[in-house]
C-alpha cells in the first residue's frame, strides 16, 4: 500500500473516531450544572476563533488582507440586521472586489 | 420546518460546499488521485483534517505527519459531539451518521438556531450536515476534475464568504456582555497562539476559556 492510501485511510479513520467519542460520552457526566454551562460555552468559542483564524491566518503567519475587509462588511451587515445571506455575499463581494481590483 | 433555519443550512452548505472545488484541486495538485481525493471528502468529511493532510503530503510529508496534524484538526469536531449529542438524542446507526456530520457548519448552524427552539437546533444539524456533505463532495469531485474555471476561491471572495458564514452563526449567541468578552477572548487567545504552535491547536486551546467562563455560576 502506497504511504498516500495509509494516509487517506488513517486520516479518515482517526477524524471519525474523534468525531464518534464525542457522541459516546455518557450522559451523566455532561448532566452536571458546571459540565452544562461549559458544554454550552465550547461550540461559541471554538467557532469564534474558527473566524479570527480564518480571518487573518495564514499557514502560521497573521496576515492582513481582503479577507478582513470582508468579515468586516459582514460585521456591519450584522450590526444593521442584514438577513444571513447578505451577510455571506456582502463579505464575498467586498473580498473578491480588493483582491482583484485592489 | 422553520424557513429561517432552512434558509440558513442551505446558505452555509452551499457556500462551504463550493469550498470542496478548491480541495478537490489542491489533493490532485498534491499527487493524491482522483479516487483517494474524493474518498477524503467522503470518508474524512472535515475541510480542515483534508487540506492539512493533502498539504504535509503534497510538500513531502510522510503519511504519519500528515495524519497526525489532520488528527489534530479534527479534535474539535469530538467536542461538538459533546454538545450535539444530548440535543439529538440519536442511538446506533443514527448515531453513527450524526457523528459523521458533526463538523463546523452542523453545529454552527444548530448553535446559532437557539432561540428558535430545540426543534429548529435538530432540524438545522441535520440539514445543514447532510447539505454540507452533498456540495462538498459534490464539489469535490468537480474540482478533482479540474474544474479549474472555477479557479482561486480569493477571486470569488470565498475566503472572506467562509468566516463570515460561521460569524452570522456565533452572532445571535453573542446577545450578552460575558457572551462577547468569552467570544472576544477566544479571538485573541487564538490568534497569539498562531504564530507558535501547530495548526488546530490556537483553536481547540481556547476550550480552556470555556472552562474557565463555565466554571462558576453567573449571578
Amino acid at each position: 500500500m502506497t504511504a498516500i492510501w495509509i494516509g487517506v485511510i488513517g486520516t479518515s479513520l482517526i477524524a471519525f473516531a474523534l468525531k464518534y467519542l464525542g457522541h459516546n460520552v455518557p450522559e451523566k457526566y455532561l448532566k452536571n450544572e458546571r459540565m452544562l454551562r461549559i458544554n454550552t460555552l465550547i461550540p461559541i468559542v471554538l467557532l469564534s476563533a474558527l473566524v479570527a483564524v480564518q480571518t487573518v491566518g495564514d499557514k502560521s503567519k497573521l496576515v492582513i488582507d481582503q479577507r478582513l475587509a470582508g468579515v468586516a462588511v459582514a460585521c456591519i451587515a450584522l450590526a444593521l440586521k442584514a438577513p444571513y445571506f447578505v451577510v455571506v455575499v456582502s463579505a464575498a463581494l467586498t473580498s473578491a472586489a480588493i483582491y482583484n481590483f485592489g | 420546518m422553520n424557513r429561517a433555519t432552512v434558509t440558513q443550512s442551505l446558505s452555509v452548505s452551499f457556500t462551504v460546499g463550493l469550498y470542496g472545488t478548491a480541495f478537490g484541486a489542491a489533493g490532485v495538485a498534491a499527487g493524491f488521485s482522483i479516487l483517494q481525493t474524493c474518498l477524503l471528502s467522503l470518508l474524512t468529511f472535515s475541510g480542515a483534517s483534508q487540506f492539512a493532510v493533502v498539504g504535509v503530503m503534497g510538500a513531502g510529508g510522510s503519511a504519519l505527519s500528515g495524519i497526525a496534524t489532520a488528527s489534530l484538526l479534527g479534535i474539535r469536531n469530538g467536542l461538538y459531539g459533546l454538545r450535539m449529542a444530548p440535543l439529538l438524542q440519536v442511538r446506533g446507526f443514527k448515531r453513527v451518521i450524526a457523528a459523521q456530520i458533526t463538523i463546523d457548519e452542523s453545529t454552527g448552524v444548530a448553535i446559532g438556531q437557539e432561540e428558535r427552539g430545540a426543534d429548529a437546533m435538530k432540524q438545522g444539524f441535520w440539514l445543514t450536515g447532510f447539505g454540507v456533505y452533498f456540495f462538498w463532495n459534490l464539489f469535490t469531485l468537480a474540482g478533482a476534475l479540474g474544474a479549474q474555471a472555477m479557479g482561486d476561491p480569493s477571486a470569488w471572495g470565498l475566503d472572506a464568504a467562509v468566516p463570515a458564514a460561521f460569524l452570522g452563526l456565533v452572532w445571535p449567541r453573542l446577545h450578552g456582555k460575558f457572551e462577547r468578552a468569552l467570544a472576544v477572548s477566544a479571538v485573541l487567545l487564538s490568534l497569539a497562539l498562531t504564530p507558535f504552535v501547530a495548526a488546530g491547536i490556537p483553536i481547540i486551546a481556547t476550550t480552556l476559556l470555556a472552562v474557565a467562563f463555565g466554571w462558576r455560576a453567573r449571578q
